[in-house]
């Protein structure tokens, strides 16, 4: 029988070298009824998130070029992120030249509290959409004018789950975890813990009047991504800030000489 | 719902393949999805549908072919079953374990004309 149709036609199946090198399978009604169109398999084996990854590989080779060093900072809404990236510029004071891309489904909010803490930032509104992706990058990039060198920070749209599939080309994926989400977390997005490089688990100043067990969420962290670095930081109080800047710094002079 | 996005992505590389293939049409998609990727079947479909209307792959038939996970205990030096990327080795309670199998989210095969 016509695995295809169903129909009880015997069918010519077999093997054709395309021009591209890749085989193609067919298989075709003997005696074709009313359809005049071939019907045939074409292979693709083709990873569904293939043309977002050929982006962010542009993204990584174009960023690497100049020696830029960029970050993908994720998170749920709400955990931390804009404030962090205000007070890093405010830190960093000058002492590293940077720019930050600002992911939101809509305003323009964030990206004016970065502006308004001295740094260049552009913001893309996705609208429906619920993550930032490579092409969107790609375009900012071009926009942005960004030296030689310096720091891309990128604050990716509030949303722990797909995020961590869209790679944008950066250096790192830094996951915010906030001390008023429950520790379990890690658990319930692996995802995005297995993709990220390093944790900031923030908002620590509100441990005293919280319910979060600190070392149950790390250990939940690492039991997917046993390589996780973490940090205890509080963005509002600025506790634990320096151990960040520090792995700011270590990694942009890293990337300006390679 | 990034399935939503993802089916664009399976939209954009039917698309580009036509061109390539040269074919008009696509009457069934063939995914590959792992039990550990981050897709969720149900919402593919729904998904799907939404996503290729007035598409080449208009009123295509999807067919997803669920992987089963598995990954590597270094302690024990073998692969194991792993229904979630936190469970341990059921040997000897190791974690973590290194993902081996059931991550992928893949276009497998299309019927055309
Ligand atoms: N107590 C305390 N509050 C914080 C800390 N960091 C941020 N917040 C507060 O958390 C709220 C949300 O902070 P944002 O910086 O806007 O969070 P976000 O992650 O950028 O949010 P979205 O962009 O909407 O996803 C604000 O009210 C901040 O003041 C912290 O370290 N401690
Ligand atoms: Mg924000
Ligand atoms: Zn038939
Ligand atoms: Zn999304
Ligand atoms: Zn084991």
């Amino acid at each position: 029988m016509c695995g295809i149709c169903g129909c009880n036609q015997t069918l010519i199946a077999g093997h054709a070298a395309r021009p591209s090198g890749k085989a193609v399978r067919f298989r075709l009604h003997k005696q074709a009824p009313e359809t005049a169109d071939a019907v045939r398999l074409v292979r693709i084996e083709r990873d569904i998130l293939a043309l977002n990854n050929d982006h962010a590989a542009a993204n990584r080779r174009a960023l690497a070029e100049r020696g830029i060093f960029a970050l993908n900072l994720v998170s749920s809404p709400g955990s931390g992120k804009t404030t962090l990236l205000v007070k890093t510029i405010t830190a960093l004071n000058g002492a590293l030249p940077l720019a930050v891309i600002e992911g939101d489904q809509q305003t323009e909010n964030d990206a004016v509290r970065i502006r308004a803490a001295g740094a260049p930032a552009l913001q893309i509104n996705t609208g429906r959409g619920c993550h930032l992706d490579a092409k969107m990058v790609g375009q900012a990039l071009e926009q942005m004018k960004l030296q030689d060198d310096s720091l891309l920070l990128i604050e990716n749209v509030g949303n722990l789950v797909c995020p961590a599939s869209f790679d944008l080309g950066e250096a790192h994926k830094v996951v915010i975890l906030s001390v008023t989400e429950g520790e379990d977390k890690p658990l319930k997005y692996p995802d995005m813990f297995r993709a990220a490089s390093l944790m900031l688990l923030n908002k620590c100043d509100l441990l005293p009047y919280v319910e979060f067990d600190a070392d149950l969420a790390i250990s939940y962290a690492r039991r997917i991504n046993p390589a996780l670095q973490v940090m205890r930081i509080s963005a509002t109080s600025g506790a634990g800030m320096q151990a960040w800047l520090d792995w700011i710094k270590e990694g942009s002079s890293q990337a300006a000489s390679a | 719902m990034h399935e939503m996005s993802l089916a664009e992505g399976v939209l954009k590389i039917m698309e580009e393949s036509a061109s390539a293939e040269r074919f008009r049409r696509v009457r069934r998609v063939v995914l590959e999805i792992g039990k550990l990727s981050a897709v969720e079947p149900e919402a593919m479909r729904f998904c799907f549908e939404a996503v290729m209307q007035g598409s080449i792959a208009e009123g295509a038939a999807l067919d997803i072919v669920e992987t089963e996970g598995q990954g590597w205990c270094a302690q024990c030096a073998c692969h194991v079953p792993l229904a979630a990327l936190y469970d341990a080795c059921p040997h000897c309670g190791n974690f973590p374990l290194g993902v081996t199998a059931g991550d992928a989210m893949r276009v497998i095969e299309l019927e055309v004309e």
